[in-house]
């Protein structure tokens, strides 16, 4: 059991990955009651906007100066394809039965993936992303935190932070509350609902640029198929946590990312057990523990924030 | 209006999605129409995309150019060859339904690939039931040509209808685990797999020849492909004590594998299969990657000289990858099925018999040459007869080989 500290940071940072992407999917559900199944590949393509502003960065220069600047080129890639798929993919389509908006999604996805393969340079297999260097932080004896663990550890509660305050403070976030609580009334009391919902999609890109960077920093390698899996995972966070409550997300994500982390690590310690254990079964147990919540908290484990919806 | 415009939108955005995922696999098979040439097709079925691709491509050009050079080289007068090629992403019903559209093609005498073993098995039905000749450059489970009990020395031959150059994970797992204890003298390994036909399949071989040896197996884990994330099985590496790691699978989750049980603290080489010998493993292993070993089938094709014109043909050829690993096999897969048309035609008078396609089966089985990798020919399994093996490692950010030989029981 001496690895347990190290198998619970695992499963922190995992978790926090995550959440930082599904903070994406909820905040859009919350607001327009979609689904978007695309922003797997938002995440991806923040990847390789972080990649193209390192590549243009002059060779030699230190990750200190350039992994801010590669999460402010992967966040304007990735907020450029959500809100322009938020105007021409979505926007025609409110209003629609909430079937078309999710195949446009599921097309969207599709399109987005098969543009990097075809015109990202050598983007048909994985790509290389620069990797920190350089030993873990030795925390205790049996605990050391890899420094691409540690900046997805330290970013992601800041960068939660900053959403709550901008969501219960400033002026646009309470008009984003307003506008998740009721559209049409919203509206009439002269919120521009199109600029909120634009900012949602923007918010959620914008984060998951910055798990993009996260994502390559630890893996040293994205690839143009890499939301897909990320994507479905953080959807499973997002509901698991409460879809449509942003702090849900972040709590949801790291419920996913412990049940996996540990499942490989110990279930197949307990007798009888031996079989079901491993990195083979992880997934299973993620979405035992997903059925298990819904079927006793339908809402996720926080709930939906708004809860007064008609 | 609002469903209209919705509509058209939907169809423009699903229409784009497709035509950009159909250029993949339309390359530039357009040939020169050359008149009174009979064309003779060679399927080729590869991942073309996806992590995979880099030796999907490979192959892919290698059986183009042994189609090009056939046709320059007028190696079967009045045959005229082309390639088509088809994209399998590496995923068992893609490949089922890559050889339902090969075999409907009458143009179609043989075909090259798949690289995936799981692949394959998925094709084999529908080629035999055509009695359409396929040659696998690169799969290496052993039930494809021997049947589901090999392992009891139950030998039965499945499908008469497929071959390949490659020799089976039989071999190159024993060789392995020969070379893991008795030459680098690890005692005590870890054994990951993917859960796949092939990954799966090699490591049970390695852990069962590595036992015999006398070696230790610290403990055993599955990872599921496409997954990115480790750390928790690296962490269990590392905790058992183990002095090296063995993983059946390939090379995106190896890769990664191998650098997370290093980021774990875990000092320890990874070693492999085929599957690993890729230059995509050493990138995607990140820095300390150093002493990683894998095999890989054959001897190294740069160090055969039999291999010179093939490299410098391929380069010549303009290829925008590299042959990668299975490059020589494939062109020598693709050259066994020029080999077989040309004794099918020239027994029938210089022209493509209205059955040639259970002729060139009958005349593949014959079939003896010195390829790229060696003497090809194909045993009663049809299986290669070749049985090279290589032991690579990584140094410098490449992969050097540091033992060839040929494999004894």
């Amino acid at each position: 059991m001496n690895e347990l500290p190290q198998q619970l940071a695992n499963g922190l940072a995992l978790g926090a990955l995550y959440g930082l992407i599904a903070i994406g999917y909820t905040m859009v559900y919350g607001i327009v009651q979609l689904i978007n199944f695309a922003h797997g590949e938002i995440f991806m393509i923040g990847g390789f906007g972080a990649l193209t502003t390192y590549i243009l960065l002059p060779s030699g220069t230190s990750l200190l100066v350039a992994i801010p600047l590669m999460i402010v080129g992967g966040a304007i890639a990735s907020v450029a394809v959500a809100t322009a798929a938020e105007r021409f993919a979505y926007r025609p389509l409110r209003g629609a039965p909430r079937l078309a908006p999710l195949i446009t999604a599921i097309g969207l996805s599709i399109a987005l993936q098969q543009l990097i393969w075809g015109f990202y340079p050598e983007a048909k297999a994985a790509r290389s992303f620069p990797e920190f260097h350089g030993e873990s932080f030795k925390v205790l004896d049996n605990l050391a935190i890899q420094r691409a663990d540690a900046f997805v550890l330290i970013l992601a509660p800041l960068c939660m932070l900053a959403l709550g305050v901008f969501v219960s403070k400033s002026r646009s976030g309470r008009a984003m509350q307003a506008t998740a609580q009721d559209r049409d009334t919203a509206q009439l009391m002269g919120i521009n609902t199109d600029r909120i919902i634009v900012m949602a999609f923007a918010i959620g890109a914008a984060f998951a640029a910055v798990a993009a960077v996260a994502y390559g920093l630890d893996k040293g390698q994205i690839n143009f198929e890499m939301g897909f899996i990320l994507g479905l995972k953080a959807f499973t966070a997002a509901v698991l946590g409460g879809i449509g409550n942003i702090y849900g997300a972040m709590v949801g994500g790291v419920v996913l990312g412990l049940a996996e982390s540990l499942s490989i690590a110990y279930i197949e310690e307990i007798p009888g057990m031996q079989q079901l254990g491993g990195g083979a079964w992880s997934n299973v147990w993620a979405f035992v523990l997903l059925i298990v919540v819904l079927l006793v908290r339908p809402q996720g484990l926080l709930g939906e924030r708004v809860a007064d919806r008609a | 209006m609002r469903h209209r415009s919705l509509l058209i939108l939907t169809t423009v955005v699903t229409t784009g999605a497709l035509t950009l995922s159909a250029c993949g696999s339309r390359d530039d098979d357009k040939g020169t129409d050359s008149g009174k040439k009979t064309t003779v097709v060679i399927g080729v079925d590869a991942p073309l995309t996806g992590s995979l691709s880099a030796l999907g491509q490979g192959i892919k050009n290698s059986v183009d150019l042994a189609a090009k050079t056939a046709n320059k080289n007028n190696e079967v007068p009045g045959v005229e060859f082309k390639i088509e090629a088809l994209d399998d992403q590496a995923v068992p019903a893609s490949g089922q339904a890559n050889a339902t559209k090969l075999v409907a093609n009458k143009d179609v005498l043989g075909a090259v690939g798949p690289l995936n073993s799981g692949v394959a098995q998925s094709m084999q039905s529908v080629f035999d039931k055509a009695t359409l000749a396929q040659v696998s450059p690169a799969n290496t489970n052993p039930a494809l040509t021997q049947g589901d009990k090999w392992g009891s020395g139950d030998k039965k031959r499945p499908f008469k209808t497929y071959f390949r150059t490659a020799t089976t994970d039989v071999i190159q797992g024993k060789f392995a685990a020969q070379y893991l204890y008795n030459d680098a003298k690890k005692k005590k390994v870890y054994v990951v797999d993917d859960k796949q036909t092939y990954g799966a399949g090699l490591a049970a071989i390695f852990s069962a020849e590595f036992k015999r040896l006398g070696g230790t197996i610290a403990g055993t884990d599955h990872v599921t492909v496409k997954e990115t994330d480790f750390s928790s099985t690296a962490d269990k590496v590392k905790a058992s004590g183990a002095d090296s790691v063995y993983f059946g699978g390939q090379y995106p989750e190896g890769g990664l594998l191998s650098d997370q049980v290093k980021k774990a603290g875990a000092k320890i080489p990874t070693m492999g299969g085929d599957g690993i010998y890729d230059p995509a493993f050493i990138k995607a292993s990140g820095e300390a990657n150093e002493g990683d070993l894998s095999t890989s089938v054959g001897y190294p094709v740069e160090k055969l000289p039999t291999a010179k014109k093939f490299i410098a043909d391929y380069q010549a050829g303009g290829y925008k990858d590299p042959y990668a690993a299975y490059g020589g096999y494939s062109y020598d897969a693709a050259w066994a099925l020029i080999q077989a048309v040309k004794t099918v035609v020239a027994a029938n008078d210089g022209k493509v018999p209205d059955d040639a396609r259970t002729k060139v089966v009958e005349a593949l089985a014959k079939v003896s040459f010195d390829g790229v990798t060696g003497k090809v020919a194909f045993d009663e399994f049809g299986d290669t007869t070749n049985k090279q093996l290589t032991v690579y490692s990584v140094k410098g950010n490449a992969w050097v080989d540091v033992k060839s030989a040929t494999f004894e029981d």
